[in-house]
């Protein structure tokens, strides 16, 4: 087996403490409690390590890595390394005098995230009462400064019907980049999807608003749109390809190649409390999807292979309870007709308007529904 | 139009890789491999110099004849700023 080739970007899940609760939000149900977090020596470390290994993208999120205090030490260390910093944060908890703290130690970029265009369903999808308001103030104090901000939208049936209105905004407030994706379905999403999968006709609407946007807006406003998957003819090369860029670390330590991939059975994740982030990525669990080796057929012999790398192992686990199979969304994969029926459910559903209840992601799951 | 002085989009550094030995670009949620013009033009780059001088600076440094090279780093300052890498 020759190395893999090293990493771009590390992903630095500083903690899941979060003052919001979206019921889409992308960490594991059993959400890891402040005591099991790694310290900030263990940080610095493996921010070294990284900046060793040839990572140049440092994104620090959560949760929220704001609720974390040494937050600017951790910056100023990986800026210190050359590192390209990015912070994702909900920025409810933002005002002037920590974003100049956050500058002096070197941040580069923002990605704040909004629930919703107005503050009715911001805060209703957030689960926070005055958390929009309080972005909107973090997004202009971001605005006037000069760390470049990136609006990211998680959309889904509940707040489609206002994307203009989100491109507007973004536009408004002064961000060079935008992000709108469609509801990925893991973890706390896939407890909700059913509340959380667009219509089709939502769908074509969203679709044809972006590209709009798109051709007015050109440089002033880059968009960067993720389709949902369940709609897709293929799936999308999940990060890229397993382990082929990114390597994220979860709160306590553990070292994997994406956000979902927590819940793969079998997989004994490095613990980098133990170990360096260099022997991580050429661990059994990191080389176990890697490359195409792995395949089964279709993909094996499809010439897409090395385009999507066979869609998303988490999302082959949780429509068919085997990480190794062809993503379904994939119109080849065997496993298939249960994504179309999906789509084609919520495609006629004319209860898009009804509001659906939903689960907030919580600290205790509701155990009558844990899986 | 020479008169222009091109500076980094806020969010945007230029620097050496040294794992692939390359000058990279960083951007928001982006990685560009600038080629060996484009580097020659972007190291002149400093927020002070404007386009007239750095067309002198590199073609002196190249013993290039200025109209050539005013042409192709006029060029390559229109494309990075379309992509919103440089401003100016
Ligand atoms: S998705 Fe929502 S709840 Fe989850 S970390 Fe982000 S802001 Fe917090
Ligand atoms: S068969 Fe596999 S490699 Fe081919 S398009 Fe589908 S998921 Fe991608």
């Amino acid at each position: 087996m020759s190395s893999p080739a090293p990493p771009l970007a590390l992903i630095a899940e500083l903690t899941h403490r979060c003052p919001l609760a979206c019921p889409y939000c992308s960490n594991p149900l059993e959400l890891a409690s402040a005591s099991t977090e790694l310290d900030t020596a263990t940080w610095l470390r493996l921010i070294d390590e990284a900046a060793a290994l040839g990572v140049l993208h440092l994104h620090l999120t959560g949760g929220e890595p704001m609720a974390r205090r040494d937050l600017n030490d951790i910056i100023a260390h990986a800026h210190a390394r050359g590192l390209y910093i990015n912070l994702i944060t909900a920025g409810v908890t933002l005002d002037a005098g920590r974003l100049a703290l956050l500058r002096e130690a070197g941040l580069d970029h923002i990605q704040l995230s909004f629930q919703d265009a107005e503050a009715e369903g911001g805060d209703h999808i957030g689960g926070l009462r005055g958390g929009h308001a309080r972005k909107l103030a973090a997004a202009r104090l971001i605005a006037d400064s000069d760390i470049a901000l990136t609006l990211n939208f998680v959309v889904h049936r509940a707040n489609l019907e206002r994307l203009e209105q989100m491109i507007a905004l973004a536009e408004q407030l002064g961000a060079q980049r935008m992000e709108i994706a469609h509801t990925q379905y893991h973890g706390w999403a896939m407890r909700n999807r059913a509340a959380l999968l667009p219509t089709a006709a939502q769908l074509d609407a969203a679709n044809a608003t972006v590209t709009q946007a798109r051709a007015r807006l050109a440089a002033r406003l880059r968009i960067d749109y993720v389709v949902p998957d369940y709609f897709a003819e293929y799936p999308k090369a999940c990060m890229g390809g397993w382990a082929r860029n990114t390597l994220l670390v979860d709160p306590t330590g553990r070292a994997m190649p994406c956000h979902a991939a927590h819940g793969i059975p079998g997989m004994d994740w490095p613990r980098l409390r133990e170990t360096s982030l260099g022997a991580a990525w050429r661990s059994a669990p990191f080389e176990r999807f890697r490359g195409t080796g792995w395949m089964p057929e279709p993909c094996r012999s499809c010439e897409r292979r090395e385009i999507d790398w066979g869609g998303c192992r988490c999302q082959a686990l949780a429509l068919t309870g085997h990480a190794e199979r062809t993503d379904p969304v994939c119109v080849k994969s065997p496993d298939h007709a249960m994504v179309a029926a999906l789509a084609a459910a919520a495609g006629n559903d004319a209860s898009a308007t009804v509001p659906v209840a939903w689960q907030y992601r919580s600290a205790k799951p509701d155990p009558t529904t844990a899986r | 139009m020479s008169a222009r002085i091109p500076r980094l989009a806020p969010g945007v550094r230029f620097r050496h890789d040294a794992t692939r030995d390359a000058w990279v670009l960083l951007a928001p949620e982006r990685l560009l491999l600038p080629d060996e013009i484009a580097c020659a033009v972007l190291h002149e780059i400093d927020g002070v110099r404007d386009e007239a001088v750095i067309v002198d600076r590199l073609a002196e440094h190249y013993d290039a004849p200025r109209a050539l090279i005013a042409g192709d780093v006029a060029t390559l300052i229109d494309g990075l700023i379309a992509d919103g890498v440089l401003r100016a």
